[in-house]
């Protein structure tokens, strides 16, 4: 449990937890380019990625802190909790690897996250619905970027081609969670603040079909999902690792202001 | 050598031209791509714009070693967009270089090669995270120190990226002075960070200004090109001068016991960096030479597929386009 029991409205906490933590972790993932990125334009449009995503976590952990009631920060809940209270998918989480990884990444979370946000802009709850208007911008532009690349390099060079269907590969089981429902989400869901996960599936699986298509990848035809990740239940080796680099000078220097 | 390379490259011109040539810096004109030049004008351009855009590049790594593990999101935020702006100089650097008709791959193949250089400050380590305040502050504020002159250079394309460059240079300093100031007011732990950052990076700061022009080879004859606007000891008291009260308001001490106002002249005195030391970094003997090397050397090969991909891409487009047509 994260929220505390006084905590007025467990769900919606849990529920800004879930989106901020996501922009979180793979902002953080995607700032770990930073300065070796394959060409200079590549390196500035991923700090771009990664600055409106960090911006949108201070958006959501904000709202998620407020919502608790514990006076709890953006800040605090980004730098100190620890692995079993992040609430992102597992996507998110795992390493970078190559550019073509990092951007297959990118493009499945794009797509999941703009058919989100564009089902928030007419949440119930006004401070959703004011977060995902302006988050809905940013990601459609990340979006078209996260695509020409993958087409770029799936439709390349031999070479490409095979990086991008290997990181495809890999990724894909990671891809379900995201529309896997379950208490939390039936919850928000009937109160009007969050669509049911399971009614994003059709939009996203057109998006990345015709993306996929125009990038002559192939869809591995197995829809097993890993789970554990937007639950806390059971996250990947990565997220511990992650948090050690993050978290290092709020643990060590407890109390300071930077 | 290399000036007397530039003097005899210079003088085999055709003397009317040079005379012409000459006459315009004279005037304060501004030397356009398309224009005549000497070819000593174009080379030293060449090398200066070069290598002031391969030390942009560069010196993303000492910062880019913090973003991970800064502080708060704010001053991740601020962070990373400060370390992209230094990549969006090299970016318009590069292409005030191209237009001296060099291309971005070669200069960045002679980077790699070893062939040309890049600031030897960006071989000095990043310890803690005052090093992001200290680096702000010397280093951009040395660079700004360097560069704002340059936005009066001759030759156009460069003194109008200069302009750009300087505006973002300011910020950089502020903000760099900003975590300085949360560190040297904060607990005794900052604040130690903060006195050890202002001691390892003082000396490498006053060394970005080059050595004392008496030993300076390049100097003359771009001073005369209005390639480089004042001297390097020049600059380098201004910076101390600016730099020291600058010192004293956050209540660190500058590790110069010889350092002391000097009523007479109305500057600082202050002592040498240790020249010696300079040198060897700039023969590769830096603390992080091999590992800034490394770290570009590596973005780019393991960026080779990434290009060549992304070309093949383009060129298939384009042919279907035609085709369609
Ligand atoms: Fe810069
Ligand atoms: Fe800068």
């Amino acid at each position: 449990m994260t929220a505390p029991a006084a905590c007025p409205d467990p769900a919606l906490f849990e529920f800004c937890l879930r989106m901020g933590d996501n922009t979180l972790v793979l902002g953080h993932r995607v700032s770990e380019w930073c300065g070796h990125a394959p060409v200079i334009e590549e390196d500035i449009a991923l700090a771009n990625t990664a600055l409106d995503l960090i911006g949108q976590t201070q958006l959501w952990l904000g709202l998620a802190g407020e919502v608790e009631g514990a006076g709890r920060s953006a800040d605090d809940l980004a730098f100190l909790r620890d692995a079993w209270d992040f609430r992102n998918l597992l996507l998110v989480e795992r390493p970078n690897r190559d550019f073509g990884h990092t951007l297959l990444r990118q493009c499945l979370f794009d797509a999941w996250h703009l058919e989100m946000l564009t089902a928030l802009c007419g949440s119930s709850e006004p401070r959703v619905s004011e977060i995902s208007q302006k988050a809905v911008k940013e990601v459609s532009y990340h979006l078209e970027r996260s695509a020409d690349t993958v087409i770029g390099l799936g439709d390349g060079t031999p070479e490409s081609h095979a990086r991008m269907q290997d990181a495809l590969d890999r990724l894909w089981p990671y891809v379900g969670e995201a529309f896997l429902p379950d208490a939390i989400d039936a919850e928000v869901a009937a109160r009007g603040i969050a669509p049911d996960p399971a009614s994003l599936r059709a939009g996203f699986d057109a998006r990345i079909g015709a993306i996929l298509a125009e990038a002559t990848l192939s869809l591995p035809d197995s829809r097993f999902a890993h789970q554990g990740g937007k639950t806390g239940v059971r996250h990947t080796e990565d997220l511990g690792h992650m948090l050690a680099t993050m978290q290092f000078l709020q643990r060590a220097y407890p109390g300071a202001t930077w | 050598m290399y000036a007397q390379m530039i003097q005899s490259e210079a003088t085999a011109e055709d003397p009317d031209k040079l005379a012409a040539f000459e006459a315009r810096i004279a005037a304060g004109e501004k030397i356009e791509p398309k224009d005549w030049m000497p070819a000593g004008y174009r080379k030293t351009l060449i090398r200066q714009i070069g290598q002031h855009a391969h030390s942009e590049i560069v010196g993303q790594l000492p910062e880019g070693n913090w973003i991970t593990r800064a502080p708060t999101l704010e001053r991740k935020a601020i962070l990373l967009a400060k370390v992209q702006d230094e990549a969006g100089h090299g970016l318009y650097l590069y292409c005030a270089a191209e237009t001296l008709g060099v291309s971005r791959d070669e200069l960045t193949e002679m980077l790699l090669d070893g062939r040309m250089k890049y600031s030897s400050i960006f071989n000095y380590p990043t310890l803690t995270w005052a090093d992001m305040g200290a680096v702000g502050w010397l280093v951009d504020g040395a660079a700004i120190m360097n560069q704002v002159p340059l936005q009066r250079t001759s030759y156009g394309p460069y003194s109008r990226a200069m302009i750009r460059i300087c505006k973002e240079e300011s910020f950089h300093q502020r903000q760099g002075y900003d975590i300085m100031m949360k560190m040297a007011f904060g607990t005794p732990a900052q604040k130690r960070m903060a006195q050890d950052a202002l001691n390892r990076f003082w000396y490498p700061a006053l060394m970005m200004f080059g050595p004392s022009d008496k030993e300076s080879v390049h100097s003359a004859q771009s001073m005369a090109w209005k390639i480089k606007m004042n001297t390097n000891d020049e600059l380098r008291q201004k910076f101390v001068d600016e730099t020291v009260p600058q010192a004293e308001y956050l209540g660190l001490t500058v590790p110069d016991p010889d350092l002391k106002w000097n009523e007479e002249r109305g500057h600082y005195d202050f002592s040498e960096p240790d020249w010696s030391e300079f040198f060897d970094v700039l023969k590769g003997n830096g603390p992080c030479n091999a590992d800034r090397m490394e770290a570009r050397q590596q973005a780019w090969a393991e960026g080779q597929w990434v290009r060549d991909g992304l070309m093949a891409h383009a060129r298939k487009r384009a042919a279907r386009r035609v085709a369609a047509e």
